[in-house]
């Protein structure tokens, strides 16, 4: 088979499929439960550390909380 | 040490650019090769007097680094301001050809500037607005400083020497004759060069982030910057007919290379206009409305969304061409699935304002923002419209599709690239808030009527030039010359002209704006610092 008809081909069947399964367990993670927090925490993270970054000595934790 | 090996490769260009001016086959190859050579040329005696200078203390990681946002603010309101203005001018060149002058031929005349217009509003103007924000944001939604140092100002100052090169070349003749893709291909591996650099810092940045989360206006911007990077590669692969002239050849060929050129121009819209644009909706309108998005599960949904579907909208720009009818109306299908993620987009930054819809009255800016974001979810309605097959058999190379265009690019990305730079200017200069908000006012309603005598009259013009090329008497015969359709347009065009003329005042009026903010606006006290609020209230 010419590359094009290969590509072609995984591009119809497995590509689809792995792009549509992998959307729909994004809509699925998002939606898990427990997830609000976590969302509520990312949407927050434009109204902190406005002027300066984070204080070097809590590194893997967020400014304020 | 590193300046030394900075002169060495300084030296080495200039003096490559001297001897590709020399040797040149063309003047546009010449001109861009003797720019190079000035700029190698100042850059070796700058970096020479610097050498061996007592190195100034590291800047501390405490701060963010904001004056190549600064830069970036300055060089998107200069570039806005001149596309504009070739923007008014052609506009006018159409209305009234006696303006396309004789002594200018070859220079001036529409056919030269246009590609001139198109790219200086896309790429110079949205272009910086989408650097320069995309540093902001990153830095603010990482917490922490940009990555690698110096090599944020190359991605500057690169970025600003690419589009001159292209500008320069293009009024001199050097063009690929592709859509937004005509710069030629020394000034394509420039571009290659500073984007990978750009996607360095932006990924650096997003790496030491203090964050455990990738705020989502972070994923758009990276998307932004990794598919500009794979649809500028594919769509400029040629072969240079001499290293010594600006001539290439591209290796795609035939409907191969329409497509190709499609994929690309499709998803430059979607991917430099919309989803650069969305990182910077996702966090300028929750700042300026003081509240976080309206819905931070919509916000995932809209990204993978828009992505996975923008990209395979590129064929129905070839509808009733050679391609394949199946290419094109997949091209269409997903044109038309693109309604859902552009209006959940748009309602999740409508509804980031829900219990502070105030704001509109009182905050400019906000209605700044807020038209956008209306003009984003009309032009993204009437584009998968006119990518039905049907409806563009009519629409299609008429000025139907050049309001489209312009509804979209005036409303939805001039309007909130505005609204960014009004947020940005107080608080990067540190300043209690802008100059005045009247003057905002002028601004939003000046550009707001110009849109809508450009956008209606692009629409009575299109639709009539479509009707009457296909319209055909009783044996047949088509019954309008092309002539005559010109002829027809002419109010139109004048009042197109208008229109833009609205659009550019509104823009000069915000650079006095910007300039009075930082001259005159009283500076933040500095125990309010860290705590000032916005500036309009």
């Amino acid at each position: 088979m010419d590359t094009y008809s290969a590509l072609r081909h995984f591009a119809d069947s497995w590509g689809l499929l792995l792009m549509f399964l992998f959307f729909v367990g994004m809509v699925l993670w998002i939606f898990r439960p427990g997830a609000k927090r976590s969302h509520d925490d990312a949407a927050s993270i434009p109204l902190r550390n406005d002027t300066a970054p984070a204080a070097p000595s809590a590194p893997e934790k967020p400014a304020q909380k | 040490m590193l300046n030394y090996i900075k002169l060495i490769v300084l030296g080495g260009v200039a003096l490559f650019a001297l001897i590709a001016a020399n040797y040149a086959r063309d003047v546009a190859y010449m001109v861009n090769a003797l720019t190079i050579f000035l700029i190698a040329a100042g850059l070796f005696l700058w970096t020479l007097r610097n050498t061996d200078e007592p190195v100034p203390a590291r800047v501390r990681e405490l701060s963010y680094m904001d004056d190549v946002v600064r830069a970036g603010v300055i060089a998107t309101a200069f570039w806005g301001v001149v596309g504009f203005a070739v923007g008014v001018f052609i506009a006018t060149q159409l209305a009234f050809p006696a303006l396309n002058f004789e002594w200018a031929q070859g220079f001036a005349n529409f056919g030269r500037l246009r590609p001139l217009h198109t790219s200086a509003v896309i790429f110079a103007f949205g272009g910086n607005a989408l650097i320069c924000t995309s540093f902001y944001v990153v830095q603010r939604t990482s917490a922490t400083r940009l990555w690698g140092g110096n090599l944020a100002w190359w991605v500057f100052w690169g970025y600003q020497l690419f589009i001159v090169l292209a500008a320069t070349g293009y009024l001199l003749g050097a063009t690929q004759s592709k859509e937004y893709a005509e710069p030629e291909w020394y000034v394509d591996w420039l571009l290659t060069v500073v984007w990978v650099a750009y996607l360095l810092v932006f990924v650096g940045t997003i790496i030491k982030r203090k964050e455990p989360h990738i705020y989502v206006a972070n994923w758009f911007y990276l998307s932004f910057i990794i598919t500009v990077a794979m649809l500028h590669i594919f769509n400029n692969l040629s072969i240079p007919v001499s290293i010594w002239g600006s001539k290439s050849v591209q290796v795609f060929s035939g409907v191969q290379d329409a497509m190709t050129q499609w994929w690309y121009g499709h998803n430059a819209v979607g991917f430099f206009l919309t989803a650069g644009f969305l990182g910077m909706m996702y966090y300028f309108v929750p700042k300026q409305a003081e509240r976080p998005v309206f819905s931070y599960k919509l916000s995932i949904v809209h990204f993978w969304a828009l992505i996975f579907l923008y990209i395979w909208a590129g064929p129905h720009h070839l509808h009733y061409t050679a391609l394949p009818d199946w290419a094109s109306t997949l091209g269409m299908v997903f044109s038309i699935i693109l309604w859902m993620p552009s209006w959940g987009g748009m309602i999740n930054g409508l509804m980031t304002l829900s219990g502070a819809w105030d704001k509109l009255r009182t905050d400019p800016i906000m209605r700044m923002l807020v038209i956008s974001i209306g003009f984003y979810g009309m032009s993204t309605f009437e584009g998968p419209m006119m990518s039905i097959r049907a409806v563009n058999s009519l629409s299609h190379y008429t000025d139907w599709t050049i309001g489209h265009v312009h509804s979209g690019a005036l409303g939805w990305n001039g309007m909130i690239t505005f609204g960014a730079l009004y947020f940005l200017t107080p608080k990067l200069w540190n300043r209690e808030r802008l100059y005045s908000l009247s003057l905002v006012s002028w601004h939003f309603w000046l550009a707001t009527i110009g849109i809508v005598l450009y956008a209606a009259s692009m629409w009575v013009t299109g639709i009539m030039e479509g009707l009457m090329w296909r319209e055909v008497d009783a044996n047949g015969f088509l019954v309008n010359s092309f002539a005559d359709t010109v002829s027809a347009k002419f109010p139109m065009y004048v009042v197109r002209a208008l229109g833009g003329l609205l659009y550019i005042s509104g823009a000069i009026i915000m650079c006095y704006n910007l300039w009075m903010t930082v001259k005159r606006a009283p500076a933040v006290e500095a125990g309010t610092a860290t705590a000032h609020a916005t500036p309009a209230e």
